[in-house]
């Protein structure tokens, strides 16, 4: 059996809302919110990043296990914001979780399922015996470009999840990717913002990848949508995943628990492990769980979760809940959000 | 171990003096010192130096050889030695100083402390500041050098009832000395509004709770106090002086609201001079912050415990007062040349104790006593001078 | 702050790494090589010793006048904490208005940005501090 043996999440408390963002340009955001299903996305504070919130949310997984942090023989970090270009998000989060020195680590970028594809990794690593456990973190504090659609979605989040084969919480019980080359939203190096296909990132792409992916997968384990008690799919606004759900055969009960992206924006690497771990909040032993994950690229990562009994002995309270994150908010006005993403020039010394 | 006398006394203006280097205000200084002491320079056996920052401040180090030279007497090979204790470099260079002619060593010695401050923006003098508190653990965190001094007034307010208003009326008082002291950097009165409506730095302290950067130096001239009615009527002997040290680190302290090395320096000076602290008349003290006079009025045994804000308020160390307290302006109005400040200090003493102060006399000032300290409180200097017939 | 000097420290910067001195037991942070108690006895003796990230505000302040590299926090609080294990440090108090900050409130330790060597230096991790829930 390989699967999460712990999980953890964090996300930054200031919010912005589509009716902040929206005034500044001229136009009714609050009414390109609620078409978009997003009501409000999060900020980090002018000394977080990638990496920080990556060992928050490492933290909080390591404290909801007795774990030896030096029996972890990887990590990896997925993210599109990585704060350097060169020099691993991951060897920091060894360092600040104690796992050094014996490990492997490495940072992933694929779009918003870098963090999921770390967690194939790591199942392969600690199936095959290598490792004792694995971490895959999923983590971003997105950047949208000034006046973009995206500027109202791209928000800031993580998730650690803590793979191995003993006391697993909840079974990976398959995990199956669908993937092509499909230019739907990219950035070059050097720039500061993504750029995207427009309409094109809707059918060809997310619809395209999440729903074959999950139909193949559902296929292979052959199961239905009834099979499920929840499903995640990745969720870079508050509508794709419904429809995609919908599409697919499930019904909005079944999404809701994991669908977040309404109340704290699209987490981009962070947002389908957010979602998982929202439904582990939650989650009873038998519960199954298919989750999508899609990161432009393009590529979708599915998996097919069973939690176990193994739950009911989980110290979820060791640290904050998603609820917790999502609740614990500050509103902010575009100008601090503006001096918060350090886009304010500051004199130079 | 024999007494010493200081019978020389010279300080250039305080201020931000853009005309003038540091090497051209250490000389005034001492030039200044030497016509005091009505001596030759020839008959100088060493010099004592106190700078905090030199290097970072000029990009110069070696500054000890550098006034030496400056002033004429390379050719003399003359001894000389730079000392630094942060703001403290010119106490602790006039405890070196006495050492030299207590001992035996050296019968005439010149001690002068020298800072140039306005080379640099106050970005780069800040960092100098910060730099003498522990740049590791405070100030790479964040930590400015007024926010400590803040965090000691917060603590100082909640454990004591200690005020703003109680803090605003160091700055009042010590205004009013420096208008009436020429070489002050700021000669303007302040009322208790002005002080309480500006603008804030570290809350509770405000920009006018705080010393200014200056440019300034000051030097005095040390002998065998055998010798001193030779060049002098008014030798000032130097009846004891104290060092102390503490943790680098405010956090480090015993007790936040207290300098362990003010009460230890002072006890050792008193013991020293076998004067208790009620003699005092006059006090030159380091008020870098309005809090840090409040403090350090306490811990020279002045006042009570947690009663340096009442005191001062009730005026126990204004004009009039029990024991006058920076009657030069302190370092609040007279100014802020770190280096320079402990000499500047003595310089004060010396001419209260003299009647050579003019405006700002404190009748029947006998006993006097200076207090320098360095970062917030790691090194403490105190020296009690008296005036003796 | 130099690369080197930045390293050496990051176990106690990241995780809060002090000594406890084997000797009496009392715990130090930041680490040294000699106990202020023991003195000699102590040499040898001063152990890592991993403190928990939990304390009390002791004392703290707004600072309007930043120190290098916070200005884009203007203004932010600055406090000293009195950890639960002994020691007293300095650090930042996030995440809230100074209206919420009091004397003995309860905090515990995050992991943020604490500056970087312009654009392209290094960037410096290290311990914050947030109130309680």
């Amino acid at each position: 059996m390989v699967g999460i043996v712990s999980y953890g999440v964090y996300v930054p408390r200031y919010r912005i809302t589509p009716a902040e963002i929206g005034a500044v340009w001229g136009i009714d955001g609050k009414a390109y919110g609620e078409s978009l299903g997003v009501y409000a996305k999060s900020v980090p504070g002018p000394d977080e990043d990638t990496i920080t919130i990556a060992v928050m949310a490492a933290r909080n997984a390591m404290k909801r296990v007795n774990v030896n942090p030096k029996e972890i023989g990887a990590i990896y970090c997925g993210s599109e914001s990585h704060p350097y270009a060169v020099k691993p998000t991951a060897t920091v989060v060894a360092e600040a979780i104690g796992a050094t020195p014996d490990l492997t680590a490495a940072d992933y970028e694929f779009a918003c399922k870098a963090g999921t594809a770390g967690i194939q990794t790591c199942m392969g690593l600690v199936k095959s015996g290598m490792i004792k456990y694995g971490m895959a973190i999923g983590a971003d504090t997105s950047q949208g470009a000034p006046g973009d659609p995206l500027e109202y979605t791209a928000s800031a989040g993580g998730a650690a999840f803590l793979i191995g084969t003993e006391h697993v919480i909840a079974e990976i019980n398959r995990t199956y990717s669908y993937t092509t080359d499909t230019p739907d939203f990219w950035r070059r190096e050097g720039q500061m913002y993504p750029s995207h296909g427009g309409r094109f990132t809707g059918e060809p792409a997310y619809f395209r990848h999440v729903l074959t992916c999950a139909k193949n997968l559902m296929k292979l384990q052959n199961t239905t949508p009834e099979s499920y008690a929840y499903a995640v799919f990745h969720q870079p606004n508050g509508r794709f995943p419904r429809r995609a759900g919908k599409m697919l055969g499930f019904t909005d009960e079944q999404i809701k628990q994991g669908l977040l992206t309404p109340y704290i924006g699209n987490t981009y690497s962070g947002a389908v492990m957010l979602g998982i771990s929202s439904v582990l909040d939650v989650a009873k032993p038998g519960d199954r769980i298919l989750a999508v994950a899609f990161g432009s690229g393009a590529g979708a990562d599915g998996f097919d979760i069973t939690v176990t009994e193994e739950i009911k002995e989980y110290r979820r309270e060791n640290a904050p809940l998603v609820k917790y994150y999502v609740e614990n908010a500050q509103q902010i006005n575009y100008a601090i959000y503006t001096k918060f993403k350090h886009q304010i020039i500051l004199r130079e010394e | 171990m024999r007494d010493v006398a200081i019978i020389g006394i010279g300080m250039t203006k305080f201020g931000e003096l853009w005309e003038k280097s540091f090497r051209e205000l250490g000389i005034e200084a001492g030039l200044k010192a030497i016509a005091d002491a009505k001596i030759s320079g020839d008959l100088l056996d060493a010099l004592y130096v106190g700078n905090m920052s030199a290097g970072k401040l000029i990009e110069q180090e070696h500054v000890a050889s550098l006034i030496v030279d400056y002033s004429g007497y390379a050719s003399r090979h003359l001894p000389a030695v730079r000392v630094e204790a942060a703001s403290a470099s010119g106490g602790v260079a006039f405890y070196e100083a006495y050492l030299a002619v207590a001992s035996g060593l050296y019968d005439f010695v010149m001690v002068g402390g020298a800072e140039k401050m306005t080379d640099v923006g106050d970005a780069e003098s800040n960092r100098e500041l910060c730099a003498t508190a522990d740049n590791e653990w405070e100030s790479i965190f964040g930590a400015t050098y007024a926010s400590l001094f803040a965090m000691m007034a917060r603590r100082h307010m909640y454990e004591y009832g200690t005020t703003e208003e109680q803090m605003a009326q160091v700055a009042v008082k010590n205004h009013r000395f420096g208008s009436k002291n020429p070489l002050a950097h700021f000669r303007n009165t302040l009322t208790l509004d002005q002080v309480l409506n500006s603008s804030p730095v570290a809350t509770p302290i405000k920009t006018l709770d705080c010393a200014p950067v200056s440019d300034g130096a000051a030097a005095l001239v040390l002998c065998p106090w055998d010798h001193a009615r030779k060049f002098t009527d008014t030798p000032v002997k130097i009846a004891g002086i104290g060092l102390a040290t503490d943790t680098i680190a405010l956090h480090s302290r015993r007790d936040m609201c207290t300098m362990d090395a003010v009460v230890r320096a002072s006890s050792r000076a008193y013991h020293m001079a076998g004067v208790a602290p009620k003699q005092v008349n006059i006090a030159e003290i380091h008020d870098c912050y309005t809090i840090a006079e409040i403090i350090e009025i306490e811990d020279l045994r002045l006042v009570k415990k947690g009663e340096g804000g009442k005191a001062t308020a009730e005026g126990v160390t204004d004009m009039g007062g029990r024991v006058v307290v920076n009657p030069s302006g302190g370092l609040k109005a007279r100014g802020q040349p770190a280096g320079a400040v402990g000499i500047a200090q003595v310089v004060e003493i010396v001419e209260q104790l003299r009647g050579e102060a003019k405006e700002r006399q404190v009748q029947g000032a006998e006993v006097g006593l200076t207090l320098n300290i360095g970062g917030t409180g790691a090194t403490a200097f105190v020296s009690i001078l008296k005036r003796e017939n | 702050m130099q690369i080197p000097r930045f390293w050496r420290q990051i176990p106690s910067r990241y995780n809060l790494i002090g000594v406890q001195c084997e000797n009496c037991k009392r715990i130090y942070f930041p680490p040294r090589t000699v106990c202020p108690e023991c003195h000699r006895l102590s040499v040898g003796k001063m152990l890592p010793y991993k403190l928990s990230g939990m304390g009390v505000v002791h004392a703290f302040t707004q600072i309007y006048e930043p120190a290098d590299g916070f200005e884009n926090q203007v203004p932010y609080i600055m406090a000293i904490i009195q950890l639960d294990e002994g020691p007293r440090i300095t650090a930042q108090i996030v995440d809230c208005g100074i209206e919420d900050v009091k004397i003995g409130s309860r905090v515990e330790m995050v992991f943020r940005r604490l500056g970087e060597d312009g654009k392209a230096g290094i960037i410096y991790y290290g311990y914050k501090f947030r109130l309680c829930k």
